[in-house]
């Protein structure tokens, strides 16, 4: 197989990493949402939190995206 | 302006000034500039904000001021009283990283956040620094952060080796976290700017995009600012406080 063409693959592969981000963003934005629906005193508190998790599990995906950039490109 | 057709060329390092110490390249670039920038920027915002320093604050103050407490609430919220001499480091790597992914936002602008050179180095001084911090604090029994306090010690040979693993890996995260969000987003709103010409009357869809990509760009500049940030308090609260 050519270089190339494995290049393609590889990325390709690599992308689909970014799964886990979207399951991990989902169930944190969920439970949020129920934290705040149950307890909307809770609010302030809980949303700090809530971007701190998203902004880490969103540092998995792009993990997965320079992997994939890493494959192509270098 | 001949930037090139591909959407990675916005990153491309341009040698404003070349300069140059036997073989090591010190040129200014216009990553420097625009470091040189948000210095100014941050600088400004503050120094002129604080000018008055009325009582009841005007608007310009009251941003200087809520800059201000955003962070030191931060700090002690994360790190506890003892953070408060590394408040003035913390608020100026705040402001650095803030300044560097808004100016990126401006049409035509260098995000110097976005090359993992930057945020390693930044990240590398802070792990470094933690690390120094916590020895000097704790001494030889700093190692003993690696075993978590209750682990039974049957399962030491286990955890420590996995502590370790990932307390190196923290400065790696931490550069890489901030880089790859800066790179991709910026990437992916140039590669949709380019669709909007050559999709002619079907343009305001991608139009439209990068529109909504823009509003969502600005609020994760700011919010891997403060992630950046918040982390790093983290580490400073491990490291005074060992867990």
């Amino acid at each position: 197989m050519e270089l190339a063409a494995a290049k393609m693959i590889g990325a390709g592969l690599a992308a689909i990493g970014v799964i886990g981000a979207g399951i991990g963003i989902g169930a944190i934005f969920a439970s949020f949402i129920q934290a705040v629906g149950r307890n909307p005193a809770a609010a302030g508190a809980v949303t700090q939190m809530t971007w701190i998790g998203f902004a880490l599990v969103e540092a998995i995906a792009l993990y997965a995206l320079v992997i994939a950039f890493m494959i192509l490109f270098l | 302006m001949a930037e090139g057709h591909s959407p990675l060329a916005q990153f491309e390092i341009k040698r404003l000034v070349p300069m140059q110490i036997g073989d090591i390249d010190i040129s200014f670039t216009n990553s420097s500039a625009f470091m040189a920038l948000a210095v100014i920027t941050a600088t400004a915002v503050i120094v002129l904000g604080m000018r008055r320093h009325a009582v009841v604050p005007g608007r310009w103050q009251s941003i200087a001021e809520l800059a201000y407490l955003f962070v030191a609430n931060m700090v002690r919220d994360t790190v506890g009283s003892e953070g408060r001499r590394y408040f003035p480091f913390i608020f100026t790597l705040f402001l650095f990283v803030l300044c560097g992914n808004m100016l990126g936002m401006i049409p035509y602008g260098f995000t110097y956040t976005s090359h993992v050179i930057v945020t390693f180095t930044m990240a590398s001084v802070i792990f470094i620094g933690v690390t120094v911090i916590g020895f000097i604090k704790h001494g030889i029994h700093f190692f003993g952060f690696f075993l978590p306090p209750g682990t039974p010690l049957l399962m030491a040979p286990l955890a420590v080796p996995i502590e370790v693993i990932s307390y190196f890996s923290r400065p790696i995260s931490l550069s890489v976290r901030l880089f790859a969000n800066m790179l991709a987003g910026h990437t992916l709103m140039k590669v949709f700017a380019g669709f909007i010409v050559s999709l002619g009357v079907f343009g305001f869809v991608p139009f439209l995009f990068v529109f909504a990509l823009t509003g969502l760009e600005l609020l994760i500049a700011f919010l891997q600012a403060y992630v950046f940030t918040v982390l790093t308090c983290l580490y400073l609260h491990d490291a005074l406080h060992m867990h």
